[in-house]
């Protein structure tokens, strides 16, 4: 048994050998086919890990309280009523399970320093911010008490700003314009790298909050988001509600009304965020499925083909003495070998092509056994099942009609 | 073996299609074929000699009649039965050469060994040494493409032979051939009788052919017309 098995696989692989080019267009489509399922696994699992990596960079606990509702179909954000400074001091004297509270308001603006200028994102906040956003200084100072009750003119700077801005200098005591007016540099926050969505964490300026909202917004009073950070081992949900009939109560919201804020939970955000991708690689892998599917018909086709080409060769074979079921078998081989190898072609190109993607997109590059495998037997298996009546014509065929065969 | 013959054949006749349509290609054919004989069937074409042949080689079934090979009756052999009765005991050459294209002569010969399930090594050399008897060596790894007319129809008498079978069925081996080659290829046919005791049966129209047989058959509108044996030389 062994050995007719063996002495079938020999067969087949001379004849793949004999029609080297055709067996290889024969198998494009399987090549192809399995590398497109393998890709899209592999780069969304890498995309999953990268978002859920992020997520917990961005800190850990970690609750945001904007104004509006969350957004969806039908909701809106605009016309809700931005928080106040007097909202933080409430959540902090009455929310106790929060380790820090920080507000934030901010734009978009110039800075220049010498000869150089920067677009950059700058977040008027408080000191809490480093601690909900897990930031550590790289050198200098956080702000004083002071700094931040008379909103003085300094600030932190991002790692990217200062490399735009100062190069290779430290920054710290120096000067730096935003948009007009003049403010120090006290301190460096380390690097943390790309954010979820893809954009640089470390292209920020901070400075004390009345500082933002005096010089920066021209509103004294409002923020424009709170950032929450939860202590450890707080479950987030009955901290939310706690928040949200807090804010209600302070926004004078009657019973019928919703709200005009929303709570976010990052870790919710992950979830939520890593859900999608796998629905997205779900889909796209079936989509690469089909399209591997489609390469199993074009070897049934190719096959087909082959068989009526090469009934003389059938035929010279039943004549030789061939059982039905060793030609049968010998068929069926070709065609697993071809898609089998088609699957190995294609797992060594997805290795390439993932290789390739994953290091263009910053993503992490995680080998998945399970997919490839499971991508192998199945190009096998498109082997066996298209493989199957071609075989069967070939097996069945009369040898002394296939010997006329023209 | 027994004093039976090799081949016996009683009241074989073999009808294509049926109805209205059909047609009887062999009428009753008796016919003793001895062990080691060589046997030339001549016959206009559509006499039957070729659906003979076919029957001879079990490559087909009969209508009906008896066909004893070696004592085995064939005539109530499944399909399976007969290609492993064809594996084991037959060797065919055709008019054609019928070698696999893009195939080595050396694989071609080994075609039959892969079947019979034989290793490899013995495999290569019972190859080389077929090729050697039909006076290929040399040219083993040439495909058929690249072998003459002749060297094509030596390779494949070399498959043939390759399984060391009882009988060789060769059906216008010299059909394709220019006359020098045919000659060359019935001698080596007379050769293979003579020093192997291989039993053959050939079909071919060109009495010049025939006349290396021990024996000539004359077939006609499905029946044995004429039945001739000759001396040895």
């Amino acid at each position: 048994m062994t050995q007719m098995l063996l002495n079938a696989l020999l067969l087949a692989l001379r004849a793949i050998r004999r029609n080297l080019m055709r067996s290889f267009l024969t198998v494009l489509g399987v090549v192809i086919g399995v590398a497109a399922v393998i890709t899209m696994v592999t780069l969304g699992n890498g995309a999953t890990r990268m978002v859920s990596d992020q997520i917990s960079s961005l800190g850990s606990n970690l609750l945001i309280l904007r104004p509006g509702q969350q957004l969806g179909p039908g909701r809106d954000s605009a016309g809700a009523q931005n928080f106040k400074l007097s909202d933080v001091d409430a959540i902090e004297s009455q929310i106790p399970s929060l380790r820090a509270v920080a507000p934030v308001v901010g734009s978009k603006v110039t800075l220049v320093a010498g000869n150089q200028n920067w677009q950059s994102q700058v977040n008027g906040t408080t000191n809490a911010y480093l601690t909900t956003g897990n930031w550590t200084l790289a050198a200098g100072r956080s702000f004083e008490d002071d700094e931040e009750s008379a909103g003085k003119a300094v600030c932190i700077l991002g790692n990217t700003v200062r490399k735009q801005l100062f190069g290779n200098v430290s920054p710290i005591g120096n000067e730096l314009r935003v948009k007009n007016f003049s403010c120090q540099v006290i301190g460096l926050l380390r690097a943390k790298g790309q954010g979820a969505m893809g954009q640089d964490q470390d292209d920020i300026v901070l400075m004390p909050v009345r500082t933002a909202q005096r010089r920066l917004i021209g509103n004294v009073t409002d923020v424009s988001m709170l950032m929450l950070s939860l202590r450890d081992g707080v479950s987030a949900d009955p901290v939310m509600e706690q928040i949200r009939r807090l804010m209600r109560e302070r926004r004078k919201l009657a019973e019928h009304m919703d709200d005009d804020f929303h709570v976010m939970d990052t870790k919710q955000i992950a979830e939520t965020l890593s859900g999608t991708i796998r629905t997205m690689t779900g889909l796209l892998g079936a989509v690469a499925a089909v399209s591997l599917l489609v390469g199993g018909i074009g070897i049934m086709n190719i096959m087909l083909v082959s068989v009526t080409e090469r009934t003389r060769e059938i035929g010279i074979r039943l004549a030789i003495g061939a059982l039905e079921h060793e030609v049968l078998l010998q068929f069926l081989i070709e065609a697993v070998v071809l898609s089998a190898l088609g699957g190995l072609i294609g797992i060594a190109l997805s290795l390439v092509v993932c290789l390739a993607l994953t290091a263009l997109m910053h993503m992490p590059f995680l080998f998945n056994p399970g997919i490839n495998l499971l991508a192998f037997f199945f190009s096998a298996l498109i082997g066996i099942v298209f493989g199957y009546m071609p075989a069967r014509r070939a097996a069945g065929l009369d040898p002394i009609v296939a010997l006329r065969f023209e | 073996m027994s004093d039976s013959p090799l081949i016996r054949l009683r009241g074989i006749t073999k009808t294509y299609g049926n109805g209205v349509a059909a047609f009887q290609a062999l009428k009753g054919i008796d016919l003793d074929i001895p062990a080691g004989q060589f046997v030339a069937i001549m016959g206009p074409s559509g006499s039957g000699k070729s659906t003979a042949l076919n029957l001879l080689g079990c490559l087909d079934g009969p209508s009906s009649g008896s066909y004893r090979f070696r004592d085995i009756g064939v005539d109530t052999l499944d399909r399976q039965q007969r290609a492993l009765l064809r594996r084991h005991c037959l060797g065919f050459v055709f008019q054609g050469f019928n070698l696999l294209a893009r195939t080595s002569a050396q694989e071609n010969v080994e075609l039959p060994l892969l079947y019979r399930g034989a290793e490899t090594a013995q495999r290569h050399a019972a190859a080389r040494e077929a090729l050697a008897h039909v006076g290929l060596t040399g040219w083993e790894h040439h495909t058929p493409a690249e072998l003459s007319g002749g060297q094509q129809q030596r390779v494949a008498i070399a498959r043939a032979i390759v399984t060391r079978p009882l009988l060789l069925l060769a059906d216008e081996p010299t059909g394709n051939l220019d006359s020098q080659r045919g000659h060359e290829i019935m001698e080596l046919l007379v050769t293979l009788n003579r020093q192997q005791g291989i039993t053959i049966v050939m079909v071919t129209h060109e009495p010049e052919m025939a006349d290396y047989a021990d024996r000539i058959i004359r077939f006609s509108d499905g029946l044995v017309a004429s039945d001739h044996e000759k001396e040895r030389a």
